[in-house]
């Protein structure tokens, strides 16, 4: 059995930003649900999810004794903050973006 | 020099903006050595330089003068070194007005240190490369001007001479906390391990209550206390570069190993190297623990070579951004707002000739994530918001008018109308070989 959660229930970010490129660190509260964030929580799938925005490549960095990913997503700031149109120009939001993304965990239960 | 003792800095300041309070309580109860207060940001600096431009002796951060008549009295008083980049493209003229207010409250003897040479304006051309990949002529806007990251180097004549403020122009964030360090350590401009380590310090520091709980706070997720009354950061730090992070008693927000975790990640990409004008410090092995309430320990920052030229803002004229909006509440608000939006797109085309690119989004339903993501399809608490790029304040103007033109030709119900034109300027980034760049260092006597 396997449950459906938002990656909020069990995870933390925080963005930054540098010219048009993004980066978000995500950590897990748990280190019980770092492989399932691992598998799941990818650039390709970021790239799947959020391309309409997020329009460049994706690296993943992994920080394993941090319980935490670095996200750094080039293009993905629409112009970057003195070029935007967007009101967010700095993606500040683009942490609560990833965060309401779905991740499945295996139920202890 | 205290070759074994720890030296205690503070931030009173994260951006340009940043609250003041704070600062005045870190300096008369945090004990300190020295308060960094970081203002300076790509934006920032940009209009400083057009400031100055219009007026040669303006350019220097607006809230210098705030800063400096709360925190010198007690700054001078208890010995707590000030270091600053509230200089700005001014530093000279930040530093006589520094000098004249410490005159004035009576601060008599007071020494301010500033620090030029950032400006590179004269060392770039129309050939010059950009690492987005075109050269500053090819960008085919006005040039404003042209600025280095200096490194902990250039602020060493500065601390050598004893004064208790230094102002500088645009220095790397964290080289503002490692100068002092370095200084007062004795570190060698080349031990890449301790100045990974200073960079670590100054790179968790340099936004102040990003490190003690601000852009933090998530409700019932991450709960922080008194937001309203957020302490700002102190690391007392070893002359190993490993350090305590904390925050005064009887001060709002929190410090611990979730918000110094998020903060290590902050604004950086490859965590095993991050690059200043010092080091390219190494993130990756960093130990971070709670050993207390509101204290924790950081420590485990490796280094390697500094990069071998200097980055450049190079900083263009943007024209003006031109924002509108107009809001609508009620049954049918969204479909109400995504029509006046329609109306607003097809009159800028056809009625004005614009085909600049028109942002539109209905707040509270898609806005900021509106590309990737549309979170209701019925609201019905809305706001409309236009945006477009200018290149003069009458195109900009033109966008203002249509938005105010829809309370009377628009939609059922529409209220509100507000709208604005900023100035901008765009930046892009440069590299420029170490030699180009003279450093000079002044000092002034109150």
């Amino acid at each position: 059995m396997s449950r459906t959660v938002a990656l909020r229930e069990i995870a933390h970010a925080r963005a930054g930003d540098k010219g048009n490129c993004s980066n978000v660190c995500v950590f897990v509260y748990d280190p019980a649900h770092y492989a399932a964030v691992a598998a799941q929580l990818t650039g390709a799938r970021l790239e799947q999810d959020l391309g309409a925005l997020l329009r460049g490549s994706i690296t993943r960095y992994e920080l394993p004794e941090h319980n935490g990913f670095n996200f750094v997503m080039s293009n993905a700031l629409e112009g970057g903050v003195n070029e935007s149109l967007n009101l967010d120009g700095h993606g500040k939001s683009w942490s609560s973006l990833i965060l309401g993304l779905d991740v499945e965990l295996e139920d202890p239960g | 020099m205290q070759r074994n003792g720890v030296y205690r800095i503070g931030t009173g300041a994260g951006f340009s903006a940043d609250r003041l309070d704070p600062a005045v309580d870190l300096v008369a109860r945090g004990n300190l050595d020295a308060i960094v207060f970081e203002c300076l940001g790509e934006r920032t600096l940009a209009f400083a330089y057009r400031d100055r431009a219009a007026d040669p002796a303006r350019g220097y951060t607006p809230l210098l003068e705030r800063r400096m008549r709360a925190i010198l009295p007690a700054a001078f008083e208890r010995g707590v070194r000030v270091i600053t980049n509230m200089g700005a493209a001014n530093a000279p003229r930040a530093a006589a007005l520094t000098r004249d207010i410490a005159r004035d409250i009576g601060l008599r003897g007071l020494r301010v240190a500033y620090v030029e040479g950032d400006d590179v304006s004269d060392c770039v051309d129309a050939q010059t490369p950009l690492w987005e990949g075109t050269t500053i002529g090819g960008v085919g806007r006005s040039f404003i001007g042209a600025h280095a990251y200096l490194g902990a180097e250039a602020l060493m004549p500065a601390l050598e001479s004893k004064a208790e403020v230094i102002i500088t122009g645009r220095v790397a964030d964290p080289s503002l906390f490692v100068a002092p360090l370095r200084h007062h350590f004795g570190w060698s401009g080349e031990d890449w391990e301790v100045l990974g380590a200073g960079t670590l310090v100054g790179h968790l520091m340099e936004c102040a209550g990003q490190l003690t709980g601000g852009y933090f706070a998530d409700p019932g997720y991450k709960d922080v206390a008194d937001l309203a009354h957020l302490g700002f950061p102190i690391a007392e730090v070893r002359a190993d570069g490993s350090a305590f992070i904390g925050k005064l008693e009887a001060t709002g927000g929190v410090v611990d190993a979730r918000t110094v975790r998020e903060q290590l990640l902050y604004e950086v990409h490859d965590p095993s190297c991050y690059r200043t004008p010092d080091v390219s410090a190494d993130f990756s092995r960093v130990r971070i623990d709670t050993v207390a309430p509101d204290r924790v320990s950081v420590a485990g920052a490796g280094g390697a070579p500094a990069p071998e030229s200097y980055k450049l803002t190079v900083a263009f004229d943007g024209g003006y951004l031109a924002e509108a909006g107009i809001s609508y509440a009620g049954p049918g608000a969204q479909r109400r707002a995504e029509l006046a939006g329609r109306i607003v797109d097809e009159r800028m085309r056809m009625v004005h000739g614009s085909n600049a690119p028109l942002r539109i989004d209905v707040i509270g339903a898609a806005s900021l994530h509106a590309t990737a993501r549309r979170y209701h399809d019925d609201a019905e608490d809305v706001r409309l918001r236009c945006a477009q790029r200018a290149s003069s304040t009458g195109e900009a103007e033109l966008l203002l008018w249509e938005v105010e033109s829809l309370l009377c030709c628009g939609p059922a119900g529409g209220g509100g109308y507000r709208g604005s034109i900023t100035p901008s300027v765009i930046t892009y980034s440069a590299s420029l070989p170490r030699d180009r760049v003279t450093v000079r260092t002044e000092v002034l006597e109150a």
